[in-house]
């Protein structure tokens, strides 16, 4: 919730609508840190859910923790207004973010509650890992279809 | 003077004449095609691989995608394409349509009525399909629910909205033929089947010459995303690298080799192609790296 508030004050509140570029807004990189890290860590458990890599259970149970951690990184700094692929360039963040952001960010809540779900079984062998791991793939599936624009 | 008038207006009438002939719409044969028995049961995985719901499903497509009440827009440099309703509603939606003008209309671009479609609809790619596996489809389609939405016009720019003229489009354009020829494997052959004609792949990953046409000597290759920014990516060519395991795992699970996850327009075609059976994802996969040699 708190991220909510904190992205609809900044709505409300910003009015600067000058164009800029992508390195001018930090928060722009920033936030696609934040996904790479998200990546190095579901990536990890995706290696081993598809059988590329051997299921661990302590590796599987620090990447799914890890991932547990990073999806409870307070967000509200990192989407300001302004910083959609309509005003700027260099990020992938769709414009509907900022008209829909209810919808936003139920859609990261969903991913803060599968990424919950996975901490739980990671660690429980290969097949419960993987029960849990399906549902972080979708949360995110759900936000890219709606909010990231294609790759240039 | 009278005499060169004379002419000249022959000659118009002529040509024009010549281009309506050109342009006229060709269904295939209504009795053969009313004749085949359709299969319910074998036309979900043809609806599936079509990857129908991808375009037609309504508003409510998160809850429920088999409700095909159209209205999705797709922007494009000839205007804005909304997809209509192919829900069964007999009014509003395709309801009332027999098999031959269903086959007809998803094989030619040919209405009911006898107007050309826009070539949005993918029948440059269903044209390939084996009308037996249109009419199992036929037949599944009409399990699905009926909804009341009508349809909307469609949003094209002049010269674009003059129906007739896609006749020529597809006089120049529409053929049956496979565009990667030769020595397929049987796995390969049946990837082809799928990729070149039910999933359409190449409508969205090959890029298109000023007419809207798909240029084959590019397949594959990527192309500007017709609807919003970005590319849409190659599947062949120096920059994909992918292996058919990778291809495969992709197309059932929406992530990629680095494990990134599939958004866009891309992750309801990946909703529809993961419910097929392996085999069909392995076979796609194979014809993929084929068509990229």
């Amino acid at each position: 919730m708190k991220f909510r508030s904190f992205v609809c004050i900044i709505a409300l509140g910003t009015t600067i609508a000058l164009p800029t570029f992508a390195q001018d807004n930090p928060a722009i990189g920033q936030r696609q840190g934040q996904f790479k890290l998200f990546v190095h860590n579901f990536g990890l458990l995706g290696g081993m859910a598809q059988g590329r890599i051997d299921y661990d259970a302590d590796m599987a149970q620090l990447a799914a923790d890890n991932l547990f951690y990073l999806t409870r990184h307070d967000q509200s700094r990192l989407w300001p207004e302004g910083t959609d692929s309509a005003s700027v360039s260099g990020t992938r963040a769709n414009p509907a973010i900022w008209e829909n952001l209810d919808d936003f960010v139920a859609k990261f809540g969903a991913l803060q509650t599968a990424a919950e779900g996975l901490q739980q079984v990671a660690g429980g062998g290969l097949d419960a890992m993987r029960a849990g791991f399906g549902p972080v793939g979708q949360s995110c599936q759900a936000c890219h279809e709606a909010y990231r624009d294609e790759a240039s | 003077m009278r005499k060169i008038v004379g002419v000249a207006a022959a000659t118009a009438a002529a040509l024009g004449a010549g281009l309506w002939v050109a342009s006229a719409p060709r269904p295939m044969d209504s009795a053969t095609l009313d004749a085949l028995q359709g299969d319910a049961m074998r036309g979900q995985a043809v609806y599936l691989a079509a990857g129908c719901s991808s375009c037609h499903a309504g508003p409510a497509r998160d809850a429920d995608p088999l409700i095909l009440s159209g209205g999705r827009e797709f922007a494009s440099d000839f205007g804005t394409f909304i997809a209509p309703n192919i829900s069964t509603d007999p009014i509003y939606g395709i309801g009332g349509w027999t098999q031959a003008q269903f086959i007809n209309a998803v094989m030619r671009g040919v209405s009911p009525d006898g107007a050309h479609y826009y070539p949005a609809f993918p029948y440059t790619s269903y044209i390939r399909a084996e009308p037996q596996d249109m009419a199992d489809l036929f037949a599944y389609m009409q399990t699905l629910p009926a909804d009341a939405t009508p349809s909307q016009p469609q949003d094209l720019a002049f010269p674009f909205n003059i129906r007739r003229a896609v006749g020529l489009w597809k006089a120049l354009y529409l053929h049956e033929d496979w565009v990667i020829t030769g020595d397929l494997t049987e796995e390969e052959t049946r990837g082809r089947y799928l990729a070149e004609g039910l999933a359409h792949c190449a409508e969205c990953h090959t890029p298109r010459n000023a007419l809207g046409a798909l240029d084959h000597g590019r397949w594959f290759l990527g192309a500007p995303n017709p609807s919003g920014t970005g590319r849409i990516p190659a599947i062949a060519g120096p920059d994909f690298d992918w292996t058919a395991f990778d291809i495969s795992a992709y197309l059932e699970t929406g992530l990629t080799p680095a494990f990134d996850v599939v958004g866009g327009s891309m992750a309801p075609v990946v909703r529809s192609l993961q419910q097929l059976e392996k085999s069909e994802l392995d076979a796609i996969a194979a014809y993929i790296l084929r068509a990229g040699q």
